[in-house]
């Protein structure tokens, strides 16, 4: 009953990708809109607040479909620190997932800017009006931002080093294609 | 799984290098995307800085229009602005909050009120669905500049020199041989008036903007507050004499004696009318339409005001009101955000009126 799996749930490989592509462009969003005064960021800031809050509910649903299914194991010869190192940062990403998002809401709250996501479409705040733990928060979220752009850069080198170098199965696992029967393992 | 081939001393080499490289890759462009890689480029920070430089830093104030008082009043529509704009203010009865603040231009807090110097009105406007009409406005009808890269330039270039705490002529004389705009702002400066009184001004949304009707259909626009007071001229020739915050105490007295009130009239462009070019007045023959009532009923400082801790970003429109292509809105957005973002995380100083007794006096 308690065997693991050979790889991820396909709804987790759903989740991955789709939450890949959407965290890359975010991250490069916001460094690109809080970067300039041309009109461009008017453009990614009207981005950045919708898919900000399509991630936070992604990372809720990725939550809940991890919880229900189990991960697929690390193959037993990986050395323990790189166990520890990978559960580290799978930690450190969820836990980003979640405050990226959840940083910027309480920003904009604390500041009293109103989180239009479309014309007509205001969110409400979500903490009470605060400058200096606006200005906190605001500084957070580019801290935090940084933090989770080089997690990811060490968690997709990790991933290639077990992809063309170990060669362990472990990239196969999140594959975002079906498995071959006798592929897993 | 079964152990795969061992990988040649060449074949590990060539995969980790082929890591590194898209790893790499990665980081250049996201570098490059925070202009790391382009220190020309203009950004938010580069413009406060600009500010700072001109006028001095002043830890826990708006780098620009550093003096102010906070106001607290309401909107009222006539229904006349419905057809132009979908915007819930503009519909037939409607009444809401509005929080503004007067100031006088310039990233000085003390400065005294006697300078040739805009006088500025700023407005938000908190709609029933929870959306907001933030705009910040000049008495003057023209800005002095027509971009964010003009508008550092013309910092850059009157700021006062350490050694004799003016200007250099000679830069100015440079910026101004090249910028006619300019020339033509200062122009309007010596030639018109300043309001004797915050109640007596009028204010222009310094920028175009777009209003959206219920079919979708975009104007372009600019917009003013027209007093009801009537307009009384300052006498330039004493303006130096007048108490340090003569303005604001008239304003605060004139608010203890009972409301004040402005008309908020639309000007829709015409054909030719540039909505990018805040620098250009409009023909005065153009279409105008009256929208409704702003009452202001009471002032209070902003050391414990309701709009010290807000910005009058010009980008935070309801629907119905959108950005023009005047590339000054986006310059502005940002850099009010980043300015926010500094004096925010500052300790908060009191304010010159705070500390000025019969300032007190008068909004206790």
């Amino acid at each position: 009953m308690n065997a693991r799996p050979a790889s991820f749930h396909p709804y987790a490989r759903l989740l991955h990708w789709s939450m890949a592509i959407l965290i890359v462009a975010m991250l490069f969003v916001g460094v690109g809109m809080a970067s300039t005064v041309s009109p461009l960021r008017q453009t990614l800031l009207a981005l950045h607040r919708p898919l900000g809050l399509a991630l936070l509910v992604l990372v809720a649903l990725r939550l809940a479909v991890r919880l229900r299914h189990r991960p697929p194991p690390l193959p037993a010869a990986l050395p323990a620190w790189q166990r520890h190192a990978a559960g580290a940062s799978h930690g450190l990403l969820y836990g980003l997932m979640f405050a990226l998002p959840l940083v910027g809401w309480a920003m904009l709250s604390a500041g009293d800017y109103p989180l239009t996501l479309a014309p007509g479409l205001t969110l409400p705040p979500i903490v009470p009006r605060d400058a200096a733990l606006y200005a906190l928060r605001r500084r957070a979220h580019t801290a935090l931002a940084l933090l989770l752009f080089g997690t990811v850069l060490l968690h997709l080198a990790a991933a290639l080093q077990h992809a063309w170098l170990r060669r362990d199965g472990v990239m196969a696992s999140m594959a975002p294609w079906r498995r071959r029967p006798g592929q897993s393992g | 799984m079964p152990t795969p081939e061992p990988l040649s001393a060449g074949q590990r080499t060539l995969r980790l290098t082929a890591i590194a490289l898209i790893a790499g890759a990665l980081a250049l462009a996201f570098a490059a995307s925070a202009g790391w890689l382009t220190p020309a480029r203009l950004t938010p920070g580069r413009i406060v800085d600009a500010l700072q430089g001109h006028d001095g830093l002043h830890p826990g104030f708006r780098r620009a229009h550093a003096k102010g008082v906070c106001v607290i009043g309401e909107f009222a529509g006539n229904g006349a602005g419905a057809a132009l704009s979908k915007a819930a203010l503009f519909a037939a009865g409607a009444r809401v909050p509005v929080v503004g603040r007067f100031s006088t231009g310039g990233g000085i807090p003390d400065a005294p009120d006697g300078r040739v110097v805009f006088h500025s009105m700023a407005l938000s406007f908190t709609l029933p669905d929870g959306s907001q009409w933030r705009t910040g406005m000049n008495h003057v009808p023209i800005f002095p500049v027509a971009t964010p890269q003009d508008f550092l330039a013309f910092q850059l270039a009157t700021r006062p020199a350490p050694a004799t705490g003016k200007p250099d002529p000679a830069r100015v004389a440079a910026y101004l041989a090249a910028h006619p705009e300019t020339r033509a702002f200062m122009a309007w400066l010596r030639e018109h008036p300043l309001p004797s009184s915050f109640a007596n001004g009028t204010y222009y949304s310094v920028n175009a903007f777009r209003f959206i009707d219920a079919a979708g259909t975009a104007r372009t626009v600019r917009w003013r507050m027209q007093p009801e007071a009537p307009f009384a001229e300052l006498d330039k020739a004493t303006l130096a004499q007048r108490d340090a915050d003569f303005l604001f105490a008239d304003l605060a007295t004139r608010l203890r004696a009972g409301p004040l009130r402005w008309q908020l009239i639309v000007t829709l462009a015409g054909p030719g009318d540039a909505g990018n070019d805040a620098t250009r007045p409009w023909p005065a023959d153009r279409r105008e339409l009256t929208l409704g009532t702003l009452t202001l009923e009471r002032a209070t400082l902003e050391d414990d005001g309701p709009c010290r801790d807000l910005t009058f970003d010009p980008l935070i429109l309801p629907a119905g009101i959108a950005a023009s292509d005047d590339p000054l809105l986006a310059a502005r957005s940002a850099a009010y955000a980043r300015s926010f973002t500094r004096r925010a995380g500052e300790p908060a100083p009191r304010s010159a009126l705070a500390r000025d007794p019969s300032f007190r006096e008068t909004v206790r």
